[in-house]
This record gives structure tokens, sequence and C-alpha cells, in this order.
């Protein structure tokens, strides 16, 4: 196991590196280098700060759920690690985030770029108006793919990856938006994954989805936990303890608690975590 | 029945009235213009020149002479309109310089028609020395559309859901790849509808032709884009003050109005059916 301690910041000592082992003695983070790291983060908009020193670390390959009521600034701060809120005017940001060791917040890190990498699947699914096969071949193409027979491949193979190809095959020259709510979510998460992502950031993926289609999109999220790193913002904290390998816990711009997520459902350090995830508020 | 119930009646009543005033207006103008300019129309009338000191013959130099104009000023204004209104939208920094940007470019649809016309005189056929022409006429006509393609182009761009653009970026696109490959595509729709109705402006406009493009009679049709041309409004304009066979050519005119009238009244209809295509795509 890496020794992480010698190299964080102070900040973080004291947070989940800290808690290194935990009561049965077994390591408590995953052994593998993070793929990504966010340093003393604080991010503001305006003058109002929304986020306070966070630091947290996602291994690869592993799903991490970031829960927290309404406003705590879940959302914010994974729109964070792919640079989306570069977009929100008057907004600033403090720290360091780290992918593969790399600051994207750096002047030599291209937004465009690092999006290929870290890509985002949003809380209400957001299809282009085209048809199922031009939202998946968009990425590709704006990605310098041209040839025909090579899009029309990955095209192919992202829908069966996402678990849509069998219901949609021959729909692919229909309008993107005739899908359900929860097809055109598979869509978005197949577009996705087209431009062969190594992180994936679910943003509430299925805020306004049936329980059915909640199901096949968290069946899908444990699928490809073998192949990306997944960071996921949840208001459910069902979902959270269905899906995900690990667990942060946001309340009003702190990080509260972070850890493996059978020790935050079952034994959280911290009285406002367990407040929280018995439902006292929230 | 209770008091309210009549106040709500005696209200309803008070609007239908309204609405109904509305249509009357519309159907009155349809009506009168029909009623005196369908006995002129025919065959004839669309296809052949005026003949006879303008007392018979068709008015078809003019209905070419409105298309070439119309195409022209659309050419110049639409490209010149998205442009702006993409500028406006998706890039201009939000402050105080662009609201006065906008307040301009409203004020630009305030201005007279007559005002465009002489300033076409000044600009277009004196200072850069087109002479009255389909060019001069084309350009002065376009500045008078650009406010209406501005505005419509905004709207439609500013209709664009937010969360499209985002995903677009989110998957590596540029924000130029982002307008040029979801955005306008999505706007398209919106953006067409503003430039027929613009389309529908300009085809009738008469003031600013007046000093710029249009003569009273041309022989033959225009051969070169520094032509004058004849112009349907023009046509009816110059028919009704300076004709000199007050009976033959009354009929004439309200024949080349029926003809106009119905020409921008279609290309409003094919607007309102692109726009309600429009609508279909988003919600379905």
């Amino acid at each position: 196991m890496h020794n992480l301690n010698s190299a964080l910041p102070p900040s973080l000592a004291k947070g989940p590196v800290a808690m290194n082992m935990n009561s049965m003695g077994e390591a408590d983070v995953f052994g593998d280098e993070p793929k990504i790291s966010a340093r003393g983060v604080n991010f503001y908009y305006g003058s109002k700060r929304a986020l306070n020193n966070i630091s947290i670390d996602f291994s690869p390959r592993r799903v991490t759920a970031i829960i927290g009521p309404s406003g705590c600034g879940k959302s914010t701060f994974i729109r964070l690690l792919n640079r989306m809120n570069e977009l929100v005017p008057g907004s600033r940001l403090e720290g360091e985030i780290l992918l593969d060791g790399l600051d994207i917040l750096s002047q030599a890190c291209d937004a465009a770029e690092l999006r290929k990498r870290v890509g985002m699947v949003f809380q209400k699914p957001n299809p282009f108006p085209k048809t199922v096969f031009e939202n998946v071949a968009y990425g590709l193409e704006v990605n310098g793919f041209t040839d025909k027979h090579l899009i029309e491949e990955k095209v192919i193979d992202s829908l069966k990856k996402a678990a849509l190809w069998d219901e949609i095959k021959d729909r692919l020259n229909d309008s993107a938006l005739g899908l359900s709510g929860g097809q055109q979510q598979r869509l978005c998460i197949a577009r996705c994954l087209a431009v062969s992502p190594e992180v994936i950031l679910f943003d509430e993926p299925c805020a306004s989805l049936d329980p059915i289609s909640t199901a096949k999109i968290e069946e899908l999220i444990l699928t490809l936990k073998k192949e990306y790193t997944i960071v996921i913002v949840t208001h459910n904290m069902q979902q959270a303890a269905r899906v995900s390998d690990r667990t942060a816990f946001f309340l009003m711009g702190d990080l509260i608690e972070e850890g493996r997520t059978d020790m935050i459902f079952k034994a959280p350090r911290d009285k406002r975590t367990e407040d929280y995830i018995t439902g006292r508020f929230g | 029945m209770k008091r309210r119930d009549i106040v709500q009646k005696l209200g309803f009543s008070a609007l239908f009235a309204c609405m109904a005033a509305n249509v009357l207006f519309l159907g009155g103008i349809i009506f009168f213009i029909a009623a005196r300019g369908l006995g002129s129309i025919n065959w004839a009338f669309l296809t052949q020149a005026p003949r006879d000191s303008m007392t018979a013959g068709g008015v078809a130099p003019a209905i070419v002479g409105t298309f070439y104009l119309t195409l022209g000023a659309i050419i110049f204004a639409l490209p010149l309109g998205v442009a702006c209104a993409i500028y406006l939208t998706e890039y201009s920094p939000k402050g105080w310089i662009v609201n006065v940007l906008r307040i301009s470019i409203n004020n630009l649809a305030g201005v007279p028609s007559v005002v465009f016309g002489l300033f076409g005189l000044t600009v277009f056929v004196k200072y850069m020395g087109f002479g009255i022409s389909i060019v001069s006429g084309s350009l002065t006509l376009g500045i008078l559309a650009l406010p209406v393609i501005i505005s419509a182009s905004q709207e439609a761009l500013v209709a664009v859901p937010q969360s499209i653009r985002e995903a677009s970026l989110a998957l590596g696109a540029s924000q130029w790849e982002t307008i040029r490959k979801v955005v306008l595509p999505a706007a398209l729709p919106g953006i067409l509808t503003g430039v027929i109705l613009s389309v529908g402006r300009v085809a009738g406009e008469t003031a600013p032709i007046l000093f710029t493009a249009a003569a009273f009679y041309v022989r033959g049709y225009p051969d070169s884009p520094f032509s004058e041309v004849m112009a349907l409004p023009y046509h009816i304009y110059a028919l009704m003050t300076e004709g000199t066979h007050p009976e033959e050519q009354t009929a004439i005119a309200y024949g080349s109005s029926l003809l106009l009238l119905g020409l921008v009244l279609s290309v409003s209809m094919l607007a309102i059916y692109i726009r309600a295509r429009q609508r279909k795509t988003y919600n379905a």
C-alpha cells in the first residue's frame, strides 16, 4: 500500500487518510494511486462561498457517491472536476484538482481535452435534437474522427455498453427526443462512453427517472466501474448504498465525512452524517 | 345570476368584441381589395409587361423586380443578422455596452422606412455609386430587415436549452463547434421564421425603394444587379399618384395590391407553419 500520508498537505492528513484503518483493521483506501484528487478546494459564486476547503481522493475503477441535502455543494463540486463551472460568470476557484497527478486547473490543461477524459452525465437527460445515431457520433466527430466505418463501429459499441442497443437498434435514425426518459439518459451515457473517457461524472442521473429506469442505470453503473472511475452525485441515500464503494457526505459546502460506503451507512463517525442518513434532516 | 358572474360575462364579451374588431379589419381589407382587384387578375396580368401607357397588360416586370429586391435584401441581411445575434447571445460579455447595442438594434426597427430610403440614396446610390439599382434597393431593404432578423434569431438562440450546450461542451467540443453543430441547427426553424416575416415586410415596403431602386416603367426585364427595376408596391403608388388614365389604372393598382397582399400573407402563413413544426420537434 502506498504511503499517501507523506505526500498530502496537512489539511488532508486529518481527513480521510488519518482514518486509513477502520475498526476491522482492514485498509480503508483501495491501494491504487487516486485517479482524481482535490486538495484544499474553495469555490465562490461571486462573493458567496459554496465550497470550503474540500480535499478528497477518487480511486480508479471505483464508484464514489457524493450525498448531502440540497444546496450542500455536491453538484457544484462534481462540476469542478470537468471544469463545467468555469462557464458560470463571476465564479472563482482556489486549490488544486489533480487528474493522474496533473493539475487540471493550470494554464497547460485545455478544458476541451480534459472533458474528453472526464465525461459527464447530467441530471436531466439532455440528448441533442438529432437522431439517436448522430447523438452518439457527435462526440467522435468533434474529436476528429472522420472514418465513417470506425464511427459506426464505436457508436454501436457505445450503445451496447450503455445497455441500449437491443431496445433501439431499429431506431438509430429516429429523433432521440422520441425515446423515453430512461432511454434518453442511457443514450447520454452512450454518448459519453463514445469518446472513451477515463472518468465519468454522474450528476443525479436518476433524478427525473422512474424506478425501473433508475434500476437499469444503477445496474449499468456497476458494470461500467470495471473500466471507469465513477463519481456520482445523488440525493438518494439508498442509491448511494446500492452503487457506490465509497461515500462522501457534504453539508453546507463542507466535506463532513468520506469513507467506505458500508462504514458510512453502518457506523458514521460524525453526528451530522448519522443524523442525515437516518433521516433526521435533509 | 350572481353579480360577479355578470361582471365576468361582460368582461369576456368585451374581450371577444376587441378580437372580433381585429378580424373584421383584416377581413375588410382583404374583402375590399379582393372585390376591386380580383377582376384584373388573370394569366396575362401575371405574365405580361404593361402596355398602352400602363393602361393595359400585366405587372410581370414588377413581380420580377420585387422578387430580386427581396432576394437581394435577404442575401445581405441574413448572414449579417444571424452573425450579430450569435455574437450578442453566445459571446458578448454581459454589460452596459451590450445593452446599448441591444437598444440600438431595437431602435433601428423604429426608424421610419422613408428615412432608410434617404439613407440609401445618400450612401448606396450616390456615395458608393451603385446608382438607382437593384443593389442599392436591396441593401436599403436589407438594413430595414436587419432588426427583425436579429431579434428573431436572438429569440431562437436563447430558446435553445442551456442543457444541450453543456452536453456538447462536456464531450470536449469547443464553444464554436457547439454553436455551429448543436445550437444553430436547433435554432434554425426560429431563425427561418424571422427571415420569412422580414421577407413579408421587405416585399411590401415602398419608401426605401422610392429613391434607390424603383422606376415607374422599365422596358423589359432587369439584366444586371445595377439595373433600375419595377416593383409591386411602387407600381401601386405610381399608378395612383402619377397615372394619366385613372380609370384603367386604378383597376390595375387594385389588382396589384391584391397580388402583393396575397404574396405577403402566404409568406406569413409559411412562417407560422414552420414555427408550428418547430414546436412539435421540441415537445416530441
